[in-house]
């Protein structure tokens, strides 16, 4: 059991220690189910399962082979080890024990949601500090609407390959990383067949004023807010007491949907009668918001979060809270004082009569 | 101020507003210096001067200048004279087609607001200083003056007077009497405006402050989050709507609760209730209750057409019908104190957390905390002053009213309102000469006609449209009082220039005076007398709302006034019942018409039409 235990770990037994094993994207899906937030089941497969397959694959000399001793800058150089790489990480097997341990941790997703292949996200999760940090394209890797546990473990083989993406060698060459902790977990978490989805963040974006939650929504899965396809309504919120004090409800003319030709996602137009719709009702932007505000009291710091609402379930189980990560812009800024202090009540009292009446010249 | 530039457009003129039909000669019913005139013209029509609708929503009748032109001058010495506010002086009045106009007179000389920093720190920093210690004092000073102005006797003047007169020596008579009980009626008034705008001003430039400060933290806080970080709990304005609940609950105690059936009227419930010992009781709390919480005005006081539930008790008694309703229901209908403290608390201290400094915490805490101590004032003071006050006032003077329409001045006592109150003292001089000396008097046959084409103007008046303002605008309003107390911001006087400008015609758009979402069907209540028309669930539309409107809160679903800001009692009781408000939309009971459907978003300010 022990060895089970450590190749994969559901998000709903995280604990902080487990953050090496599962990366920061993982850990923060952990976080979020431990403080009580609404996230749709999902489990990791840890670096210790990488660690088995490349032993089991016989990787690990061949890696240490072609990556010691590579210049970096010779481009032509980092391509070809690069694809040569990922073939054979995709063409190999996970070792049997993995490979059982996945079904059947996907077999209990299938018996929760009550189909026999639940949708999954498949996505990496960096597990180094300065990797977590590294968003450069191919370390990032995610896979919508993956169904099977055929598929799936393939998909987990295709984000392990992410690591050997001609960037990702560069990066870390030029890091001087040392080849022995290249490693990764891989996240998969049930996908939500969502109605609506989008991001939110737990200040205003603009300005940093903390006292607001900014929701940006538009129709079908989150892909299209986040990869700015669609002008996306934005609903603005109190967050201290959670009322919508504003919203702009746009033209939302495309969604993702699950491509209903099997595997994936494609998009389609929405249907013109609920383009120009809000597609979220005050109360869904309620919830969403006091998940948000939940969020960021067990985070200790603003967040930037993709939520969706599940076309299935009822208010307010269908409010799902996908993934977050902190917000930087304005969290990294240093805090200058509003207003330079003064000794009493009436000092400022003065100075706002006074700011009124000689705010202008021209 | 005269040299502030002026925007490309302007309102009309003072001197281009045309009189409306039917109300010619308007002019005569007020005093010489309330007028826009040629000998000022050129200084008058240099500045923007805005309609006063949140205080003075109808046309001025000629005695009901007593409370603009109190005001007037105590407003502006304050700023002017006592505290020496330094970038501020009066507000100025005119009236136009009886309507009433204001305008700041603000200190634009730097040199001069600098002059007049020194002074202002020391008196206003006195009375914030010794603010609770003063404010126990203004309290006795205000019950005092409604004390005295109960206590005038207005004498009526009898065929031959007493004969304690002779015994007791007392050389003046019912005729000195009257008169001197006049002038001290209306010095009384003066007084008690006087000591309205002792604490007024310093009161809201601190409750400001503070909320310029929460904007500039937390740019879009909504208004009524503002307030009720600095709200107190026990709000004198709430009280005579919980002596309602209070009697409800004593009906039920005491078994009388059946003298309430529907369809009675006051007096019946209470011939049935003084005919059993039970009821008595009752009967006897309820005369301890009325003073003074049923000098409760259904308007803003300002008026002496607006009614107390002393004068009408019909909005008091089918409250309480409704309240022993809803006790027998088992509905618990008592104001949730602790839990409206709890919020109080937890939303302050939530906004607090937010702050990144130490200094900002602090400037919080310290604008916070001058704020809550100031607002007791600025919450309570239109109790004693516009409510119970004038509730009083204004029937004192029905009482000299009666003396004259005794002697046959008058065929109704509310015909006085349409003299000025110096066009009174004339009639009563009149009255007392022609009473001394044995001769007819000329009043009535000199009034009749007088009153008879006033009441034309005033109802050709109320018919016609005041623009929101007059004369050119400046480019920026910078006045602190301006914006401060009736908010009167450059973007506010943009949207007036332009009341299309940006909107469409599906919607209107406010202050967001309380929050939350409701549907339903409109009541547009013009007049105060037109509050009971309301029906559970439609969502009252009226130019202004009073505290005394209180119990319909129960019924209505939302609120929309023409007039009004976050300070605006619609938004203050809107935000104690759950309702949803929207205030200030300027336009609501033009546009709206009863029965039509709206949509009331409170969060945003924004009614819909959904018809």
């Amino acid at each position: 059991m022990a060895s089970q235990a450590s190749h994969i770990i559901w998000f709903r037994d995280f604990v902080p220690e487990a953050r090496p094993l599962i990366g920061g994207k993982n850990a923060s899906l952990g976080e979020m189910m431990r403080g009580g937030l609404r996230v749709p089941s999902g489990f990791a497969l840890t670096t210790l399962a990488y660690d088995a397959f490349i032993e089991h694959a016989g990787l690990r000399p061949r890696i240490h082979a072609a990556l010691g001793g590579l210049d970096p800058e010779d481009t032509a150089a980092v391509e070809e080890i690069s694809r040569e790489l990922r073939a054979q990480i995709e063409r190999a097997t996970l070792p049997h024990s993995v490979a059982e341990e996945l079904r059947q941790s996907y077999a209990i997703l299938a018996e929760e949601s009550r189909t026999p292949t639940p949708p999954v996200a498949v996505r990496s999760s960096a597990t180094a500090e300065d990797m977590e940090g590294a968003s450069f394209a191919g370390q990032q890797e995610t896979y919508l609407w993956i169904q099977g546990a055929e598929s799936l473990a393939y998909h987990a083989l295709r984000c392990w390959s992410s690591l050997f993406t001609p960037q990702a060698i560069t990066y870390r060459a030029r890091m001087d990383f040392p080849l022995e902790s290249i490693s990764m977990s891989v996240g998969v978490q049930r996908m939500v067949d969502a109605r609506v989805a989008g991001v939110m963040f737990t200040l205003n974006p603009l300005n940093g004023d903390p006292s607001k939650i900014v929701i940006e929504a538009s129709w079908g899965l989150g892909l299209s807010v986040v990869g700015g396809e669609v002008t996306p309504d934005d609903y603005w919120v109190d967050k201290v007491t959670l009322t919508v004090i504003r919203r702009n409800i746009c033209h939302k003319a495309i969604k993702y949907v699950p491509d209903p030709a099997g595997g994936g996602v494609c998009i389609v137009d929405v249907p013109e009668a609920t383009q120009a719709a809000p597609c979220l009702t005050d109360d869904e932007v309620v919830e969403l918001a006091s998940l948000g505000k939940a969020l960021e009291v067990t985070c200790g710091s603003a967040r930037d979060i993709e939520w969706a609402i599940d076309e299935g379930l009822t208010f307010p189980d269908n409010v799902l809270l996908l993934q977050c990560r902190p917000e930087t812009i304005w969290s990294r800024r240093p805090a200058a004082p509003l207003v330079k202090p003064k000794s009493s009540g009436l000092d400022y009292v003065l100075d706002a009569m006074l700011g009124t009446q000689h705010r202008k010249p021209e | 101020m005269a040299e502030a530039k002026v925007a490309a457009r302007s309102f009309p003129s003072p001197f281009d507003v045309a009189t409306p039909p039917g109300a010619e000669g308007w002019q005569e019913m007020y005093p010489y210096y309330y007028l826009f005139s040629p000998e000022r013209r050129e200084f008058e029509d240099g500045k923007l001067w805005f309609r006063d609708g949140m205080h003075h929503p109808e046309p001025l009748y000629p005695f009901d200048t007593v409370t603009s032109e109190s005001w007037w001058v105590a407003l502006g010495q304050y700023n002017s004279r006592v505290f020496i506010v330094p970038p501020a002086l009066g507000i100025d009045q005119r009236v136009l087609n009886g309507y009433l106009y204001i305008s700041a007179n603000a200190i634009t000389d730097n040199e001069v607001v600098g002059k007049r920093v020194e002074f202002f720190m020391k008196r206003a920093g006195y009375y914030f200083k010794n603010w609770n210690e003063l404010y126990a004092k203004w309290e006795k000073k205000a019950t005092d003056t409604i004390k005295e102005l109960k206590a005038i006797k207005v004498p009526s003047l009898p065929e031959m007077e007493d004969e304690s007169v002779v015994t007791e020596g007392r050389g003046v008579t019912s005729a000195y009497n009257l008169i001197a009980a006049y002038d001290r009626c209306i010095e009384n008034m003066y007084k008690m405006w006087h000591l309205h705008f002792e604490f007024l001003n310093l009161g809201y430039v601190a409750y400001l402050t503070f909320y310029g400060f929460c904007k500039k933290a937390f740019p879009d806080i909504p208004d009524q989050n503002i307030a009720k970080m600095v709200s107190g709990i026990d709000v004198m304005l709430f009280r005579p709507d919980a002596e309602l609940k209070r009697l409800a609950q004593l009906a039920l105690d005491l078994g009388v609760n059946d003298a309430f059936r529907d369809g009675r009227t006051p007096d019946e419930v209470l011939a049935d209730l003084s005919q059993r010992k039970a009821g008595q009781q009752w009967v006897a709390d309820l005369e301890k209750t009325k003073d003074p919480w049923f000098y409760f005005s259904n308007g803003g006081g300002f008026y002496h057409h607006h009614r107390s539930w002393i004068d009408e008790p019909r909005l008091p008694f089918s409250t309480i019908r409704s309240y022993i309703g809803q006790l027998q229901r088992g509905e618990d209908i008592a104001r949730p104190m602790l839990q409206v403290q709890a919020e109080r608390d937890r939303i302050t201290a939530e906004y607090r957390a937010l702050f990144k400094t130490d200094e900002d915490r602090k400037a919080f805490d310290d604008q916070l905390g001058l704020a809550r101590t100031v607002f007791p004032y600025v919450e309570n003071h239109n109790f004693y002053v516009e409510h119970w006050h004038h509730t009083i006032f204004w029937n004192k003077i029905r009482e000299f009213s009666q003396v004259l329409k005794d002697a046959d001045f008058f065929d109704e006592v509310d015909d006085l309102f349409y003299l000025h109150r110096r066009e009174v003292y004339d009639a009563l001089y009149d009255c007392i000469a022609s009473w001394a000396v044995g001769t007819p008097a000329r009043g009535p046959k000199y009034w009749r006609p007088i009153i008879k084409k006033r009441k034309k103007i005033i109802e050709s008046l109320y018919n016609w449209t005041p623009p929101p303002a007059l004369g050119p605008p400046p480019e920026v309003i910078t006045e602190p009082f301006t914006v401060m107390l009736w908010g009167i911001t450059t973007e506010r006087v943009e949207e007036w220039l332009n009341p299309s400008g940006g909107h469409d015609s599906k919607t209107l758009s406010g202050f967001a005076g309380s929050g939350g979402v409701a549907e339903g069907p409109a009541r547009v209540v013009l007049k105060v007398e037109d509050i009971s028309s309301i029906q559970e669930g439609e969502i009252l539309v009226c130019t202004i709302t009073s505290p005394s409107w209180t119990p319909v809160f129960n019924k209505i679903r939302a609120a929309v006034s023409d007039i009004g800001g976050m300070m605006s009692h619609a938004a203050i009781v809107s935000r104690e019942y759950g309702l949803p408000a929207v205030v200030g939309t300027g336009w609501a009971t033009t546009k709206i018409k009863t029965g039509q459907r709206l949509r009331v978003d409170g969060n945003t300010g924004v009614v819909t039409f959904l018809d």
